[in-house]
């Protein structure tokens, strides 16, 4: 069996709230983190919204020291850092400054790629013949586990410390390697999260590929659109989402206040074999994904209450629920809930995983659906699928147990997870 | 610029590399960057670039290797100034 896996952490640095309480209220409220970005603008990007954490100076300063603040140039790492941190922080763990690492403690905090303007600046230094220039920050904040690396100094971890990259399924899939490692009795904490670059040499290549959405330049926080007859593609958004997973074993000793738990979940790829492509999903993959992470959790599909979908607001949400509808074979009036965060806060790229489960784990512990936003106009595709009601557009305040949550990503891959309510036995 | 000037400028280039107070307040001309002022070794490339930067002259590959100690690296800023101003 192994050992039972909880979240005793959260932390999150996303479009729409810096903190968990800001992002809580954010996400009932359907507070949209959209805006429009004059740098997209300068540089003639057909999209030109986008979702970007809002920190202060000050408040960066609280995670860095001076020396480290000095070249810092790399928004994934201070997202992944702050996120991380909080998480900790928020799990009543203490940062100590022992000799001794903490053996039993480690993270796997995925990135799509680190640290892209630290990267352009050094290409630029180096073509200009000014290679000793780089001094020493350039490495660490652009190898790709540089946020592992920064997240792990900080807080003395002792286990394995490593950054996955699984492109948008990044962030679904730390939480699962997290999980594992502690269920195997390998580790009895894990950070678990992942970030994502803000900025143009992150998104161009999105833009390029034309799936973002150039129509709603004038009016940001309708931008973004999952499940609307109207969506037109995604808008890139950045951040970070950091969970603290731990043993229930361990939670219990130290009295740790327990969000939910993790039951099980599955990660798997279609081989971009039949209607598999590098950029497009192999449905049967989808499927067995979803269906093999209910069986490895232990449970059916009608005791799913919400799905916290992948849904970007391309002409792929419609598939996607199709493959939600195929895999859990529910009468179509008894189909759980189902919303998407990429409303209020675009596509984090390797972090729209981590975020949204940040997300997920809030509505089962605080007991709440969080509203759909920007799909007022709902697509017929997915309205012939499922029942309206299903997707809600306010919030509903209402006790849940289970929630199911799911990204996929280029290259064609998978992640499902289960996540359950705690309650005290 | 005389030696003491000098030290004073290194002394404010290394602080921010440092965390060792007492070893910082006393530096002097046998001061060890990684030994006394436990400097991590990757910054030593940081502390050259400010080096440079300060005094305006340009440090190759092989004195940048014996810039260990503030002695050492005194001499070296003291000979590429008198080279510049020949």
């Amino acid at each position: 069996m192994g050992n039972r896996v909880v979240i005793t952490g959260l932390g999150v640095c996303a479009p729409n709230g810096t903190t968990i309480r800001e992002f809580s209220d954010a996400i009932k409220n359907g507070l949209s983190g959209i805006r429009h970005q004059p740098d997209l603008e300068a540089l003639n990007f057909s999209c030109q919204i986008a979702g970007k954490p809002a920190l202060s100076e000050e408040r960066i300063s609280q995670y860095f020291t001076p020396l480290e603040l000095r070249n810092l140039n790399s928004t994934g790492i201070i997202y992944g850092v702050i996120a991380g941190l909080d998480a900790w922080n928020d799990a009543g763990l203490t940062i100590e400054n022992n000799d001794e690492p903490d053996w039993d403690s480690g993270t796997i905090f995925g990135a799509g790629t680190s640290g892209i303007d630290k990267f352009r600046w050094a290409i630029n230094k180096i073509d200009a013949l000014e290679i000793k220039k780089l001094g020493s920050s350039v490495v660490i904040q652009t190898m790709a586990s540089g946020v592992s690396a920064f997240i792990s100094g900080k807080l003395g971890l002792g286990n394995q410390v490593s950054t996955n990259s699984s492109a948008c399924a990044t962030g679904a899939e730390s939480i699962l390697l997290a999980y594992e490692r502690i269920k195997t009795g390998q580790a009895t904490r894990m950070l678990a999260g992942s970030t994502s670059d803000s900025g143009p040499y992150i998104w161009g290549g999105f833009d390029a590929m034309k799936v973002c959405t150039f129509k709603h330049n004038h009016e940001p926080e309708k931008g973004s659109r999952p499940m609307s007859a109207t969506a037109s593609g995604f808008v890139p958004g950045s951040g970070a989402g950091a969970l603290v997973l731990e043993s229930l074993k361990s939670a219990l000793t130290r009295k740790a206040k327990i969000y939910g738990e993790v039951l099980g979940g599955h990660i798997n790829s279609g081989g971009q074999r039949g209607l598999g492509t590098m950029t497009a999903p192999n449905p049967s993959a989808v499927q067995r994904c979803i269906k093999t992470a209910l069986k490895n959790a232990g449970i059916e599909a009608h005791e799913i209450d919400v799905i916290n979908g992948h849904l970007t607001a391309t002409t792929k949400d419609a598939l996607e629920i199709e493959n939600w509808k195929t895999a859990l074979q529910l009468p179509d009036d008894d189909f759980p809930y189902i919303n998407s965060l990429k409303g209020m806060i675009g596509h984090c790229i390797a972090a729209s995983g981590s975020i949204e489960c940040v997300a997920s784990i809030l509505e089962l512990s605080e007991g709440f659906i969080f509203p759909n936003i920007n799909c007022e106009d709902l697509s017929p595709e997915v309205a012939a699928l499922i029942d309206a009601k299903c997707i809600p557009k306010t919030v509903i305040h209402k006790p849940f147990n289970i929630l199911a949550k799911a990204s996929f990503g280029f290259g064609d891959i998978n992640a499902a997870i289960i996540f359950k309510k705690y309650t005290h036995e | 610029m005389n030696k003491e000037e000098i030290i004073e400028a290194l002394k404010t280039i290394v602080e921010p590399y440092s965390e060792e107070v007492s070893a910082l307040a006393h530096i002097d001309e046998n001061t060890d960057f990684i030994n006394d002022l436990k400097i991590n070794s990757a910054n030593l490339v940081d502390i050259v670039l400010d080096i440079e930067e300060k005094f305006n002259i340009e440090i190759d590959n092989d004195s940048m290797a014996k810039m260990l100690t503030v002695k050492a690296t005194t001499e070296i800023i003291v000979q590429k100034l008198e080279a510049h101003a020949g």
